[in-house]
């Protein structure tokens, strides 16, 4: 038992906004804030295909004007890294959280035979635990520039992404990254849709399936797209 | 038809249990599952040896007293065409000289009492919690002065065939009763008569749920897979709805 969870001392309402479904409601919404940031994240670099301008522009503007005057130039960055931090910091509490209880109450069998378990629901624990290594590589390489790979630090975004992946290895690195993500996105759009109530009849069920499956699928060809037009050189 | 079973054998909780290997011939494949453990049993008594202790009751579907994970699946699903308690599975839906794995339920909010009995009592603590309408004794009421709407009570209906067996706290991966409590929290939420305590409901269940040392629902679906009586997954999620929208009220505060 997670000490979280109902001491004698608590009333019903302060047990209910401790229970697993609470602290599933906060994985969902945490979820689906990331899978937004990942949509609008592949839109952006699909701005590549437009041309090295274009590319550096977007990438210039994140970190300029946006929002300004309501608040200074450049602080927009700022408060959206502390949200999405804030968000996967509370994606991964929950997580931890909720995994210790499951833990404690699952069985072990000799035999089991799985009937309704996807392969992406089977590796939602230990592919969330490898994204969050393969995320830290991914913004220590672009982002933090704490290592470059093919690049330097003077580079233009542009120029990093290009003399990235025309390392085939980077490429493949890159695909295993995206396709973890997707992984997880498949079972995770259709899993805090349905946590947050939404699946409500054999065909809602139906229809969250696929869309999980479409923003997996949208987000890997999406994704790829631009690594791979750099491999293959139609974009240097 | 001759079969061999591995049986899960524990003395009592706190035994180290084994599987252990049973022998049987002769049997019907008209047999059900539980009517071959009593073979089984009848056979190891004449042996002078100490049977399988496992539950059972009604033999016929809708009790929810019996249960066994067969094969790796609860109530040996795995093996059944169709959905099924274990006192209603039959030997037919094994093959001649099959080789079958019997456990008990696995989780834990079932501590194991004995062989392939555990104690479910958990479920009556999660129904006591708030499973119920209160309502005052004295002659019924008029049963037509309180419309019920069709499509809801026959979600209600469906809702209200769980017999608490626990093949899906069995099968669950995160040993969770989430299913169980949906069933009970769904048939009540349909009803008018489930209306006044609805939400104080849902948040007293949940909270029994999770003190009883159940895991979280993440919507695999094996659940849902294994029920005799196939409650809907649909289930947890008007739980969830409901305990959503408790955390907005001021019951249980």
């Amino acid at each position: 038992m997670v000490s979280l969870v109902a001491t004698q001392t608590l009333t019903v309402h302060q047990k209910a906004v401790r229970s697993s479904v609470a602290m599933k409601a906060l994985m969902a919404v945490t979820g689906i804030i990331l899978i937004l940031f990942l949509l609008m994240h592949m839109w952006g670099n699909l701005k590549a295909f437009i041309g090295a301008e274009a590319y550096d522009h977007y990438a210039e503007w994140l970190k300029s004007d946006i929002l300004y005057p309501l608040v200074p130039k450049g602080w927009f960055i700022w408060i959206f890294r502390v949200f999405m931090v804030a968000s996967i910091v509370l994606h991964m509490f929950s997580a931890y959280v909720l995994t210790m209880r499951s833990r404690a109450g699952r069985g072990r069998y000799q035999r089991t035979e799985r009937r309704a378990q996807t392969f992406a629901a089977r590796t939602m624990r230990w592919g969330g635990v490898i994204l969050l290594a393969l995320l830290l590589f991914h913004l220590g390489q672009f982002t933090i520039k704490w290592f470059v790979t093919g690049f330097t630090a003077t580079s233009t975004p542009y120029e990093a992404i290009v003399l990235t992946f025309q390392q085939w290895y980077m490429v493949v690195l890159y695909a295993l990254f995206v396709g973890t993500v997707c992984l997880h996105v498949r079972h995770g759009v259709w899993s805090a849709l349905t946590t947050l109530g939404a699946n409500s009849s054999p065909k809602a069920r139906r229809v969250l399936n696929i869309t999980a499956v479409f923003v997996a699928g949208l987000l890997f060809v999406g994704f790829m797209a631009m690594p791979i037009a750099v491999l293959l050189g139609g974009i240097k | 038809m001759k079969i061999t079973l591995n049986i899960w054998r524990q003395a009592n909780a706190k035994a180290k249990g084994a599987l252990e290997r049973y022998h049987l011939s002769d049997v019907s494949e008209d047999m059900s599952f539980l009517e071959a453990l009593d073979m089984l049993n009848e056979q190891l008594t004449a042996e002078n040896k100490e049977p399988v202790a496992f539950d059972h009751d009604c033999r016929e579907g809708i009790c929810g007293m019996c249960g066994v994970v067969i094969n790796g699946s609860a109530h040996g699903r795995y093996s059944s065409a169709v959905p099924t308690t274990t006192c209603q599975l039959h030997m037919r839906s094994f093959a001649d000289g099959a080789e079958i794995t019997v456990e008990p339920w696995r989780a834990g909010g079932f501590p194991l009492i004995k062989d392939l009995v555990v104690d479910r009592s958990a479920f009556d603590r999660i129904i006591q919690a708030g499973g119920f309408i209160s309502a005052n004794t004295g002659s019924a009421p008029e049963a037509h002065s309180v419309p019920a709407p069709k499509l809801e009570s026959d979600r209600a209906f469906d809702n209200a065939t769980c017999i608490g067996c626990g093949a899906c706290v069995a099968s669950c991966p995160n040993g969770s009763a989430m299913l169980f409590t949906a069933a009970k929290i769904t048939h009540l939420a349909m009803l008018p008569q489930g209306q006044p305590e609805r939400y104080s409901r849902v948040k007293s269940m949940i909270a029994q749920h999770d003190h009883e040392g159940f895991g979280g629902c993440t919507n695999i679906g094996e659940c849902a897979s294994v029920c005799p009586k196939q409650i809907p997954l649909e289930s947890i999620a008007q739980l969830n709805r409901d305990l959503m929208k408790s955390l907005f009220r001021r019951e249980g505060k």
